[in-house]
This record gives C-alpha cells, sequence and structure tokens, in this order.
C-alpha cells in the first residue's frame, strides 16, 4: 500500500479495498514507528485527520469523491491550517494554532483529502538544509547521517520515507526541488503566481511558491489539479483557465528540444551529479528529445541578486512577529521597545536573524539604490537570459544541486558555503519560471542525484509530461530507501 | 565595503533584535562575508534596466469598497500573548 500511486490509492478507496480510516490509520502507525528515526513531522494529530477520513469514507460512499477524496497529504508546517499547531519551524510561532486555513489547505479539504501532519522545515523556510529548524534537524532516509535539504526538508524525507502519500512544499530559492533532489523524490515549483499564497507564512514575496511534492510526476499532476487556481486574497494570484495538469502525461517526447546551459554544467558541479545528469540527458535522446547548449550568462549573479531581494523582503515580513497579537512573547522585558528586541531576539533563530539583518541593512537609508535597486535590475537580465534561451529549446535541464546530500553539521557554521549550493535553483525563482527536479540515479554514498526540468511560464503540464515520460523508461523514481 | 561595529548595532537596532557584543562581533564577521558575495554585484552595468520587482507585469487588483472580513475578535485573541476585556496589551507606552 506505501508503494501505490495516488492513482492507485483513489482506485482501491473508490473500490472500498480500503477505508480512507484504515488508509489513514496505516500511515500514523508507519509515521509513530519510523518519525523518531527521521523526524520529518513537526506536529501530528491523529484525532482531526482520523475525523478527515471518517468525512472522507463517507463522502465516497455518496459517490462524490475526487481523485485524492481520503488520501493522506502532508503538509509542510509553513501553511496556516485551522485547528493545528503551525510553527513554520520556529520558536516564535511555538503555540500558534491557526485559526484559519491557507488557500492551498481549504483546496485539499474541499478535495476530500486527509491532513495526515505537518512537516519539519528550515526556519521560516531560510535553509538548504533542515538544519535550523527549532524542532531539530530532519534526517535523510538514505542515511540518517546526512540532511535532507531544505527549507522543504521534512516533506521530502516523509515521501522518500513513504511516511504520507504525497506532501506540500514551498520554494523561494530551491527548497522544494533540492530536497527533492537529495532525497530522491519529485517535486515541482509551478510558475509565480499559480497556487495562491494566502495562508502560506511569508518569506520573501516576490519569490515564494507552494507546489507538490511526491514519488512520480504522475502524483505531482493530481496534486496540481488540486493545489493550483485563482485566490483574490493573494494580491500575487493569476487569474488563469482551471488546467488540468495531467492532460498530456501521455505525449511523446519525439522532437522535443532540450537546452543544456553550459554554465550548469560548468566548475562547482561534483562529478557523480554529472555522470547522473548525463546519463538521464542521453536517456532523453533515446526517447527522441534533442540537445543543445545554451548559455544563462547572468547564472552566477543570481546567488548575490538572490541573498539581497530574499533578505529584503524578509526583514519586512518579518517585522510583524513583534510578540503582541500572536507567537512567542519574551517573559520579561522593561519595556516595549525591550519587549519587543527581546521577544524578536529569542523567538528567531540565528540564521533568520542574519537574514532580517542583511535586509534591514539593505533597505536603510542610503544603500537601499546600491543594493536592492541594483539587485532588482540584475534580475530584470536573468529573467531576459531564460527569455533568449527558450527561442532555441522547450525545456532547459541540468542538475539540481551541484552535491548529493552532505552530512549534518558539516556545512553548518558557514552561510557562505550554504547559499552558494543553491546556484542552479535560484535563478528560477527569480525569473518567475517553473522548475521540478526528479531522481535519475545515485551518486557518492550511494545518494540520490536530481535532475532539474526548467520550463518556460505556464508549462508545467509539459514539464510533467516530460518527467512522466522519463519515469516510464527508467525506475529510479520508484526506489526506496533500505534499512529504515 | 565592510560593516563596523557601529554599523551592526545599529542595524540590530533597526531590526528590533536585542545582541549581545559576542553576538555582534559573530554577526560582523559573517555579515561581512556574505557582503563580500554580494559585492559581484556591484561591477555589473545596468544603465537603462528597469528593476523587476516581480515575475509577471500584473496592476495591483481592485475590489469593490465592501466588508469582506467578519468579526473574529475571539478567535484571533484566543493565541495572543496578553489580551484583556478584548484589547491585546502591551507596556504602558505613554506616562
Amino acid at each position: 500500500m506505501f508503494e501505490s500511486s495516488l492513482k492507485q490509492l483513489g482506485n482501491a478507496l473508490a473500490a472500498r479495498q480500503i477505508s480512507s480510516v484504515e488508509l489513514t490509520q496505516l500511515y500514523l502507525d508507519r509515521i509513530a514507528k519510523l518519525n523518531p528515526q527521521l523526524n520529518a513531522y513537526i506536529t501530528l494529530n491523529p484525532e482531526l485527520s482520523l475525523a478527515q477520513a471518517k468525512a472522507a469514507d463517507e463522502r465516497l460512499a455518496a459517490g462524490n469523491a475526487t481523485a485524492l477524496t481520503g488520501i493522506p497529504i502532508a503538509q509542510k508546517d509553513i501553511f496556516c491550517a485551522k485547528g493545528w499547531l503551525t510553527t513554520c519551524g520556529s520558536k516564535m510561532l511555538h503555540n500558534f494554532v491557526s485559526p484559519y486555513d491557507a488557500h492551498v489547505i481549504s483546496q485539499f479539504n474541499n478535495a476530500g483529502a486527509i491532513n495526515l501532519g505537518k512537516t519539519n522545515m528550515d526556519e521560516f523556510a531560510m535553509g538548504s538544509s533542515n538544519e535550523t529548524s527549532h524542532y531539530g534537524a530532519v534526517r535523510n532516509p538514505w542515511d540518517t547521517q546526512r540532511v535532507p535539504g531544505g527549507s522543504s526538508g521534512g516533506t521530502a524525507a516523509a515521501v522518500a520515507a513513504r511516511l504520507c502519500a504525497a506532501a506540500t512544499g514551498t520554494d523561494t530559492g530551491g527548497s522544494i526541488r533540492q530536497p527533492a533532489a537529495l532525497c530522491g523524490i519529485s517535486g515541482l515549483k509551478p510558475t509565480y503566481g499559480v497556487c495562491s499564497r494566502y495562508g502560506m507564512i511569508a518569506f520573501a514575496s516576490s519569490l515564494d511558491q507552494a507546489g507538490p511534492m511526491g514519488r512520480s510526476a504522475e502524483d505531482l499532476a493530481l496534486m496540481m489539479n488540486v493545489m493550483a487556481g485563482f485566490d483574490e486574497r493573494d494580491s500575487t494570484s493569476l487569474p488563469r483557465e482551471t488546467e488540468n495538469y495531467a492532460r498530456d502525461l501521455g505525449k511523446p517526447l519525439a522532437g522535443l528540444r532540450i537546452g543544456l546551459p553550459k554554465e550548469f554544467f560548468a566548475e562547482g558541479l561534483g562529478g557523480d551529479v554529472a555522470q547522473a545528469v548525463e546519463a538521464a540527458i542521453a536517456e532523453y535522446q533515446k526517447l527522441g528529445a534533442t540537445v543543445v547548449e545554451i548559455s544563462l550568462p547572468n547564472t552566477r549573479l543570481s546567488i548575490p541578486v538572490y541573498y539581497v531581494l530574499a533578505p529584503a523582503e524578509a526583514s519586512s515580513n518579518l517585522s510583524r512577529f513583534d510578540g503582541v497579537r500572536y507567537g512567542y512573547r519574551a517573559p520579561e522585558y522593561s519595556d516595549l521597545a525591550d519587549m519587543y528586541e527581546k521577544s524578536r531576539a529569542q523567538g528567531f533563530g540565528a540564521e533568520v536573524k542574519r537574514r532580517i539583518m542583511i535586509g534591514t541593512y539593505v533597505l536603510s537609508h542610503g544603500y537601499y539604490d546600491a543594493y536592492y535597486i541594483q539587485a532588482q535590475k540584475i534580475r530584470r537580465l536573468i529573467a531576459q537570459d531564460f527569455d533568449e534561451a527558450f527561442k532555441q529549446c522547450d525545456v532547459i535541464m541540468g542538475p539540481t544541486s551541484p552535491s548529493t546530500a552532505f552530512k549534518l553539521g558539516e556545512k553548518g557554521d558557514d552561510p557562505v558555503q550554504m547559499y552558494l549550493s543553491d546556484i542552479y535553483t535560484i535563478a528560477v525563482n527569480l525569473a518567475g519560471l517553473p522548475g521540478m527536479s526528479i531522481p535519475c540515479g545515485f551518486g557518492a554514498n550511494n545518494m540520490p542525484v536530481g535532475l532539474q526540468i526548467i520550463g518556460n511560464y505556464f508549462d508545467e503540464a509539459r514539464m510533467l509530461n516530460v518527467a512522466h515520460q522519463y519515469q516510464l523508461a527508467t525506475d529510479w523514481h520508484s526506489r526506496a530507501p533500505q534499512g529504515l | 565595503m565592510s560593516l563596523t561595529t557601529d554599523d551592526v548595532t545599529k542595524v540590530a537596532q533597526l531590526a528590533r533584535l536585542a545582541m549581545s557584543e559576542q553576538e555582534i562581533a559573530t554577526a560582523q564577521s559573517q555579515l561581512n562575508a556574505i557582503f563580500g558575495l554580494i559585492a559581484e554585484m556591484q561591477a555589473v552595468d545596468t544603465t537603462g534596466i528597469a528593476p523587476m520587482s516581480h515575475a509577471q507585469d500584473v496592476v495591483q487588483r481592485l475590489r469593490e469598497d465592501v466588508v469582506t472580513e467578519t468579526n473574529q475578535r475571539d478567535a484571533f485573541q484566543a493565541i495572543a500573548p496578553q489580551v484583556e476585556q478584548g484589547l491585546f496589551l502591551v507596556p504602558k507606552v505613554i506616562e
């Protein structure tokens, strides 16, 4: 049952081979057994999950089920869910039981999916290893001495260890794709504006985007059908026709033009990762695709641009955490300013404080033009690189991350080293393009390697097609970690 | 460019983060390393390039000027650090 696709689970539920209550309980039992080793979940609430499962069974019996009715889905702890503790990985929100649902959560609720639990994450989604969580690091199911990636590391570990059928993530600079790569699963960051940000705790609002993480492209398509859609409560949500993201899964790939950015295969890329990615490209050529070398000349600049824009937006967004209306308040203080300063100093972790300070500095008087405006100008140059590239190809492919999963603590003391590992993912966020990662083999120490697929705006259905055809021809996506 | 101890202290104050001298010193060296990374950006000629605030060139939507939110004061105050008679309590600001 734990190896079943979402479609197979849906069929089993429809045929009454298993009830949603039984399925949810199976997952809860597996989580109880394995989560202590992995720390993939921050919060479980079996009572709420099973109540949803009971309602889903009634809906299935009444014959008005959707594709995901009764299926247990884990939610990244960045999504507010009514009645659920929603911490965003921070001490600041250690006691925040959300009074409302994020749009994405209500979409899953409307579809009759089961909220199986809230997954661990880097604090406020700031991190690439899941080590910044106040609730402890998540461990990679392929090797528990290694990180799962971040910031959606709990989700990636939960999917890889079969502790949920599928799950949600968010991606501001690679936070869906990089952990998907490091844990050997599939993940999709949609075009900016496709999934509503309402009720998704804000990090960098012009970059944040929710998306699905799961074991196959086919599963991601079914998840996208629930998650995507216009929402007037998100000011940058895009009004678009409803799409069936599974519509093109079966199309053959003959004639597909794949662009390979030479900057993605240059110095800094691990040899084991390069080998697995090149083998995947060769497989695509067997499937009828052609390959063209392209250039994204400003790739290197995406790191400095991102580490100006994201902290700037974060410093503004996180000013709401002041110990007044919700969240952590310091136990002792002398006056209002002292209460703010102590509540924030005690409630935020080191990485979050670091980024708030970078952001505060670059937005401060006298530096705004030199940093923030300059970064926004280069952001346009980066987006233009992709516009040019897509004149020559249909999708862009390359590695998701320069290396496979590293050991816990290995990069902990050096933020710059950690930031540099985002090199292949962040330009996609800056341009607002859709990007995904799918498993394409194993590198050093037998750790999974991810293949990144970047599409043009709103080309998610084609990307899912491209990923699905590869997954029909290979079996990397169905490999599961052993020995848990 | 290099941030001084005074610069970092000022930034911590602006960001409303209480920090010890030791924390300021650590932050100073880490921020300087990060700004070393960011400095690469300054050499780029961006004359005539318009800043890009986000990916889709969309304009702010307008809506009818009507009440859309219902009163949920009790639900919101149930999770507040300190409330009294429907009010959020903070330390006294006016003597």
